[in-house]
C-alpha cells in the first residue's frame, strides 16, 4: 500500500515540478481517497482483524489469536484449494492469452466482416457470470442438455461428476466468459501499432508471420502484461460461476481459494478461518501483481516507440 | 504519437481492487429494508417469494392486517437462497425482522444461543390453543436445550419414495420392501435399459436424503441422535458404517442413474427422469409431487406416479414407519425487537398463521399443513391419495427425522454436504467419511 502513495515522488524531477505546479488541483483526489479509505483498507484491515478471532457472523465476536491460521496452515484442504486456484490461473492464461492475442489482431483490421464477426465474439462480455453457468449446467445436463438435444451420445459426459472433467468445463466457461475481454484489449493495442512499422517491413520483405512475431508481438508487450496482470489476479477470485456450477464439487475438485473463502465463511459460519483465506488471497494478489510488473523489464515506463 | 504504458499505479489499484470484489459480498448484506424500527406495534416479516407460499403469506397478512388496524404486520419477500444469506448478516447485524422465518434444527440453535430469539416456551403453555393444534413431531426441531424458541407453520415435507408405475408394469415387478429387493430391482431395471433411480447428486442434499433413511432402517433414531447429541465417534457407529457400505454398494451396482453427480435438484431434471420414464424410481420430497403434477403432462393424473414407504433393511432395527424431512418451517421472534412488536408478532402467532383459509390454500396447492384434524379437507382434494399418505406418514411416524443439513449446524452440515458428495463418487471410503464427519461433532 505504502508504494502507491510513494510512487509520484519517484518520478522525474520536471515531472514534480509539473506537480507542484498544478498543487491545489491534488485535493480533487480526495473524494477518491476517502472512497478507497473506506471501501478498500478499512475492510481490509478488518477483514485482517477478524482473521484472529472467532464468529460465526451472528453470536459475539471472540479473540482466538492465531489459532486460525495455525489451523490453515496444517489443513490439507487449504493447500488443494490453493494448487487448484494455481491450476485455474496457469491453465486459463495458457488457452486465453494466445486466442484473444490472435482474435485480436484479427479484429483490429478494418475490413466490414470483421467488425461484424467482432460483435458476435463480445457478445459473451454482455452476460452476467451467473447466467452463464445456469446456460452451461442446463446444457451440460447428460439426459436433458446438448446431447440430447442435438443427439450426439459422445457430449453425454459426467460432466460435473468426474473431477477433471468438471475442472475442465470450469476453465472452459471462464475461457470462454473472459477471451472476448482480452481480445477487445488486444484489439486496442494492435490497433495503436504505427502503420510505417508494417510498411517498412514490407519493404524489408517479410511476411505475415514474420511480421506477427517481430512487430506485432513485441509491441504488444505492455498489452500483454495488461491482459495477464487482469487474467491472472482475476483467476484468484474466480467465484461466481463457479459456485453456480459445480458449488465446488464433485468432492473438492472445483473448490478454489475464493470458493473456500465463501464457503467457509457464509455456510459454514467460520468468518475467522474465512478471513485468513481472505488475507491470502490479498497477499497473492498483490504479489502476482508486482511480480507481473517487474517482468514488464526495467524501463517499464519508456516508451516503444523512441525514434519513431 | 504517444504511447501511454498503463502506470504502476494502476497495477496496484487494480491488485488491491480486485481481491476486494470478494468481500464486496459482505457489503450486499447491510443494505436494504431494515428491522422492525419501522412502527411502534408494527411487526416485520421475511418471507420467501415463489409460489403457492408467496401469495398464501400475502393473503393471510392482509386479512390479519384488515382485522387488527393496531398491528399492522409488514411483509417483505427474498429470493430462498437470498434469504438465507441476508437473514444472518441481519441478525448478526441487530437488524433483523421481528419475525425470523427459517428451518428450526441448527440453524435456530445459533440464534437461541446467541439470545438473539425469545423463549416462547411459557407463551405457549399459556396459549395451549396455538400449540396444540399442531403436529407434534413438529416441535422437535423447534426446541434447544428443552426450551421451544420458534412456532412451527405452513407444511410437513416428508421425504418420499416414488415410483414410476409404467415402468413397474412393464418389468412385472412389484415396488421394494426390502433393500434386497431395491438391489434386485436394480439389475432387473438396468437389464432393461431403464437408470433404475433417480438423483440430482449434483444438489448434494439429495444424496443425503438417501442416508438419512438409511441410518434409520439400518441402526434406528438413535444412530443420528448421538451425532446430533455430538457423542464422541458417533458416526463412526457400526449402524452408520454399515449405511455408508450399503449406498457405495448401490452405487457400484449402478443403482443411481449414470452421471447422477452432473444433474441438479434445482433445474428439476431428476424430476423429469422419472415421469418420463427414463429412470424408474426417485427418493425426493413430497413437494416435487405438485411440481411432477404440473410438469409431466398427463404423468400423475393417469396415476402412474407411485409411492412405498423406504425400504427395510434385514436386520435394522429402524421402524419401517420412521420418515426423515422437513416437518415443517419454523418462526421465531427477534429478541431485538422492541416489546409492542413482540407482541404484535404474538398476535400474529396465535391469530394470523394456519388460519382455516391459509390452511385451505395450503392443500389446494398440493401441500399438507401441519394441523392434525384435516383429514376430511385432504380427502376431499383430487390429490387425496398421495396427501393423506404424507398426512398419515407424518402424523403417526414414531419418529420424525428432520434433514440432517437443517439439524447440524451450518459448520457442520458444511462439511457433510461436502463429504456426501465425495462418497457417492467413491472417492472416499465409509471409514474415511465417518472420521471426516467425527472431526465436525460438537462444532
Amino acid at each position: 500500500m505504502t508504494s502507491t502513495t510513494t510512487l509520484p515522488g519517484q518520478r522525474s524531477g520536471a515531472r514534480r515540478q509539473r506537480s507542484n505546479a498544478t498543487g491545489p488541483l491534488n485535493w480533487l483526489v480526495v473524494p477518491a481517497l476517502i472512497l478507497f479509505l473506506v471501501f478498500a483498507i478499512v475492510p481490509l484491515v478488518g477483514v485482517l482483524l477478524l482473521s484472529f478471532t472467532n464468529w460465526d457472523g451472528i453470536g459475539a465476536i471472540t479473540f482466538a489469536g492465531v489459532a486460525n491460521w495455525l489451523r490453515a496452515i496444517a489443513d490439507p484442504k487449504m493447500y488443494h484449494a490453493l494448487g487448484l486456484t494455481f491450476v485455474i490461473m496457469a491453465l486459463s492464461w495458457v488457452i486465453q492469452t494466445p486466442i484473444s492475442l490472435l482474435l485480436g489482431v484479427f479484429t483490429a483490421g478494418s475490413q466490414k466482416y470483421r467488425a461484424l464477426l467482432a460483435v458476435l465474439y463480445f457478445l459473451p462480455l454482455l452476460l452476467s457470470s451467473a447466467a452463464i453457468a445456469i446456460a452451461y449446467k442446463a446444457l451440460l445436463d447428460p439426459n436433458f442438455g446438448l446431447a440430447a438435444g442435438l443427439h450426439l451420445p459422445f457430449l453425454a459426459q459426467d460432466w460435473l461428476g468426474q473431477p477433471q472433467l468438471a475442472l475442465g468445463v470450469v476453465i472452459f466457461v471462464v475461457s470462454w466468459q473472459f477471451i472476448p475481454f482480452h481480445t477487445l484489449i488486444y484489439q486496442g493495442g494492435v490497433r495503436q501499432i504505427p502503420r510505417s512499422l508494417y510498411e517498412a517491413a514490407e519493404i524489408d520483405g517479410a511476411g505475415r508471420v514474420k511480421q506477427f512475431f517481430y512487430i506485432t508481438v513485441p509491441q504488444l508487450k505492455y498489452t500483454i502484461i495488461t491482459s495477464s496482470t487482469l487474467m491472472v489476479v482475476g483467476a484468484l477470485t474466480y467465484f461466481d460461476m463457479i459456485f453456480v456450477i459445480t458449488g465446488g464439487g464433485p468432492g473438492n475438485a472445483t473448490r478454489n481459494l475464493a470458493l473456500d473463502m465463501y464457503l467457509t465463511g457464509f455456510m459454514a459460519n467460520q468468518m475467522g478461518q474465512a478471513s485468513v483465506i481472505a488475507v491470502v488471497l490479498v497477499v497473492l494478489g498483490l504479489g502476482l501483481a508486482l511480480l507481473l510488473q517487474r517482468l514488464g523489464g526495467k524501463d517499464n515506463n519508456g516508451s516503444q516507440l523512441e525514434g519513431m | 504519437m504517444e504511447h501511454k504504458p498503463a502506470s504502476r499505479r494502476s497495477f496496484l489499484a487494480f491488485a488491491v481492487v480486485t481481491p476486494l470484489a470478494a468481500w464486496g459480498l459482505t457489503a450486499c448484506g447491510t443494505s436494504g429494508p431494515g428491522g422492525g424500527a419501522a412502527g411502534s406495534s408494527s411487526a416485520s416479516i421475511w418471507s420467501l417469494t415463489g409460489a403457492p407460499g408467496e401469495t398464501i403469506r400475502k393473503d393471510t397478512v392482509d386479512v390479519f392486517n384488515k382485522a387488527n388496524p393496531d398491528n399492522q404486520i409488514k411483509l417483505t419477500f427474498f429470493q430462498n437462497d437470498a434469504f438465507k444469506t441476508k437473514i444472518k448478516t441481519a441478525i448478526g447485524a441487530g437488524e433483523a425482522p421481528t419475525m425470523i422465518y427459517g428451518w428450526g434444527g441448527g440453524g435456530l440453535k445459533t440464534y437461541a444461543q446467541a439470545n438473539q430469539v425469545i423463549d416462547l416456551t411459557a407463551w405457549l403453555t399459556e396459549n395451549p390453543k396455538v400449540k396444540d393444534r399442531l403436529f407434534p413431531s413438529a416441535f422437535g426441531a423447534a426446541t434447544v436445550d428443552g426450551k421451544i424458541y420458534a412456532l412451527p407453520n405452513e407444511t410437513v415435507a416428508p421425504i418420499i419414495f416414488f415410483y414410476n408405475k409404467e415402468l413397474f408394469a412393464k418389468a412385472g415387478v412389484q415396488p421394494p420392501k426390502t433393500w434386497d429387493d431395491l438391489m434386485s430391482l436394480t439389475t432387473t431395471f438396468n437389464d432393461m435399459g431403464v437408470a433404475p433411480i433417480s438423483l440430482g447428486g449434483q444438489s448434494r442434499w439429495t444424496s443425503m436424503m438417501w442416508l438419512e433413511y438409511m441410518f434409520d432402517r439400518v441402526g434406528g433414531p438413535e444412530v443420528f441422535n448421538d451425532i446430533f447429541a455430538a457423542k464422541a465417534n458417533a458416526w463412526s457407529n457400526p449402524a452408520a458404517l454399515e449405511a455408508l457400505t450399503k449406498i457405495q454398494d448401490l452405487v457400484t451396482a449402478n443403482g443411481f442413474i449414470k452421471g447422477f453427480s452432473s444433474i441438479t435438484a434445482d433445474s428439476n431434471a431428476d424430476q423429469a427422469l422419472l415421469y418420463t420414464g427414463k429412470a424408474a424410481m426417485m427418493l425426493h420430497g413430497a413437494w416435487t409431487y405438485g411440481g411432477m403434477k404440473n410438469d409431466g403432462g398427463d404423468f400423475v393424473k393417469n396415476g402412474n406416479l407411485g409411492w412405498v414407504d423406504f425400504p427395510t433393511v434385514a436386520g435394522g432395527t429402524g421402524d419401517a414407519k420412521n420418515t426423515t424431512g422437513n416437518p415443517g418451517q419454523y418462526m421465531s421472534i427477534s429478541a431485538k425487537a422492541s416489546g409492542e412488536e413482540q407482541a404484535s408478532a404474538k398476535k400474529f402467532f396465535a391469530e394470523g398463521l394456519l388460519t382455516p383459509a391459509e390452511v385451505t390454500a395450503w392443500i389446494k396447492s398440493g401441500a399438507v399443513p401441519i394441523v392434525t384434524g384435516i383429514e376430511d379437507q385432504l380427502a376431499a382434494t383430487d390429490d387425496k391419495d398421495f396427501l393423506t399418505y404424507v398426512y398419515n406418514l407424518a402424523k403417526d411416524a414414531p419418529n420424525f427425522q428432520q434433514s440432517w443439513d437443517q439439524a447440524l449446524s451450518p459448520t457442520a452440515a458444511e462439511a457433510l454436504l461436502n463429504n456426501i458428495d465425495q462418497l457417492f463418487t467413491k472417492s472416499i471410503t465409509p471409514e474415511k467419511f465417518a472420521s471426516n464427519m467425527n472431526a465436525t461433532l460438537g462444532q
